[in-house]
């Protein structure tokens, strides 16, 4: 048995989710290869061979991996894979994009975004918006893999020391071109890894609103900022702050839903974490069947005064 | 141009699922099915494709059980023109779907496919991607705005960090995130219209496609409860709570 892991980097450092996925493949057994697909990457595959339990890294430096489109990932995840028995990658918006193609050139099953390793071949992975679990067994030759990264503890980013090896990346694929991003840029923690989410919901009623009401929280708390579809779809916050069975899925230590009535496919983002707090005005919101603690009663009033009383 | 629609029969958003005593799935007896809402996103692009000139036609296609003509016609009731069954009674997972819809893109030759990203029942989020590797097309997945030119389409994709955009040569597939467009609500006169639509039906076997489950699921548990904890008087009271029971103020 070995193992290939994709990382998912910013081609200098890598990215949480990655270490994650270490752990997962840890369970799994065997010795692990870490793919570094990207541009000017040397910072990512110098983090990976730092990472405990790496026996070596790839590292495929090209220009046109500076933005790898699902078409040129796949193709070079499908040359470092030779000779491996698993393939993981994160389960974030990056290895869903490319892993499917990889899973289906090689004539082989993908298991989405697992939560547990049972053993080698068979794996837990939540379905209906993980309304169940599902404990799925593969049978062919190769794994591919997408892991939940909230649901495995990230290795500790040192103690390693692996060789890097450079791979060559096939030319870009005339099939599809990289064009351009928006990428949001805040001064606060990550969605996907913060230590404490502060999320907005419709009751919000406007973006303006959804800031000024959750802003000094969040700075307070140091916490990123989440949003419900409701409140993305309305305008209020943008794309990528979703935190449900379609957007993100978060398990922070702390998670406070304001004003979220908490529909199952948000349920289904957050109810892993460790402590939940609610404040919403209806008594009866879904969101209070799983929160840890709640309040009752209008947001525009009690989170101002939860600002304060946190000093 | 002709745009293929892929669509899936799913237990409804709306249901709350129960896992079956067995263990061998969820229950299905007797719960309301539908259209997974991210193929009804994906027909309705299709058909304001249509609307606005860029598209001549919109045919579709569902894999499954007898139930799956029940989506079809729904689709149709959206603006559909045509439909195709791919009718088996087995577990149909999404390598075997994506290599169905291969061979249905060979019979129809669009120019486009445009598939939900994910299903809401088994949560994979991979048909799509797996059916443009299989053909050897361009992907754009996760789209929140199409764009389609002669020869490629410029996509604006949803990802971790905000939005990409790319654009991919025709013939692609395209798979839709929630923010594409809203779905219009079908009319009685359309759903009447619907019922005489062409609907074909053809087997795995007639496609020459062997769909025998990769996967085979153990068993399907609930997961851990997770119990309600209690309702505050004071925000006082919430801020003692967090500090001296969950510990979670630093």
């Amino acid at each position: 048995m070995s193992i290939l892991v994709i990382a998912e980097h910013d081609n200098a450092g890598l990215r949480p989710a990655t270490l994650n996925t270490l752990t997962a493949a840890a369970k799994i057994g065997g010795p692990v290869t870490v793919l570094v697909a990207g541009s000017e990457c040397a910072g990512a595959a110098a983090a990976a061979a730092a990472l405990p339990g790496v026996a070596r890294v790839l590292s495929a430096d090209a220009p046109h991996l500076a933005h790898p489109t699902a078409e040129d990932m796949a193709a070079v995840a499908l040359i470092a894979a030779a000779g491996h028995s698993h393939v993981l990658a994160p389960s974030g918006s990056f290895g869903k994009n490319f892993m499917p193609r990889v899973a289906a050139t090689l004539d082989v099953a993908q298991v989405s975004d697992i939560v547990e390793v049972v053993s080698a071949d068979t794996f837990v992975r939540p379905i209906y918006a993980g309304n169940a679990l599902a404990t799925v067994q593969s049978a062919d030759a190769v794994k591919v893999i997408t892991v939940r990264a909230t649901a495995f503890d990230p290795v500790t980013a040192s103690g390693g020391n692996a060789p890097v090896e450079a791979l060559q990346a096939p030319p870009p694929s005339p099939l599809s071109a990289f064009v351009s991003q928006e990428l949001s840029t805040s001064p606060r923690p990550e969605l996907g890894n913060a230590r404490v989410v502060v999320t907005g919901g419709r009751a919000l009623g406007s973006a303006e609103a959804y800031r000024s009401v959750l802003e000094p929280l969040a700075d307070k708390l140091g916490a990123a900022m989440g949003a419900s579809r409701a409140a993305v779809d309305a305008g209020y916050a943008p794309n990528d702050f979703q935190v449900g069975q379609t957007g993100k899925i978060v398990a922070p230590d702390l998670y406070v839903a304001i004003g979220v009535s908490g529909a199952i496919q948000h349920l289904a983002g957050m109810k892993d974490s460790k402590v939940i707090v609610a404040i919403n005005k209806d008594a009866d919101a879904p969101i209070f069947q799983v929160a840890d603690y709640g309040l009752v009663g209008d947001l525009f009033e009690l989170v101002p005064q939860l600002v304060e009383a946190l000093g | 141009m002709k745009i293929l629609v892929p669509v899936k029969r799913v237990i409804d958003y709306n249901v709350k699922i129960r896992v079956a005593a067995d263990g061998s799935g969820v229950e299905t007896a007797n719960v309301k099915m539908s259209m997974n809402p991210f193929d009804e996103i994906a027909v309705e692009e299709a058909v304001r494709l249509r609307e606005a000139g860029v598209a001549s036609e919109v045919v579709l296609v569902s894999c499954g059980v007898a139930g799956c003509v029940d989506t079809l016609r729904t689709g149709m009731a959206l603006g559909a023109d045509r439909a195709l069954h791919v009718s088996s009674d087995a577990e149909l997972q999404p390598l075997a779907v994506a290599r169905l819809l291969k061979a249905v893109v060979g019979r129809e030759q669009p120019h486009l496919v445009i598939c939900g990203k994910q299903a809401i029942d088994d949560d994979a989020n991979q048909t799509g991607q797996m059916l443009a590797a299989l053909l050897g097309w361009g992907q754009a997945a996760f789209a929140s705005r199409v764009q389609i030119g002669d020869n490629r389409a410029s996509v604006t994709r949803e990802i971790d960090g905000g939005l990409e955009t790319v654009s991919v040569a025709l013939p692609a597939v395209i798979t839709t995130d929630l923010r594409l467009n809203e779905p219009r609500f079908a009319s009685l006169p359309n759903i009447m219209k619907a019922k005489k639509k062409p609907l074909d039906t053809v087997t795995p076997d007639e496609l020459g496609v062997d769909v025998t489950p990769r996967l085979k699921t153990l068993k399907v548990a609930e997961p851990p409860k997770r119990a309600a904890g209690v309702k505050l008087a004071s925000v006082a009271e919430l801020v003692a709570k967090l500090r001296d029971e969950a510990k979670v103020l630093r």
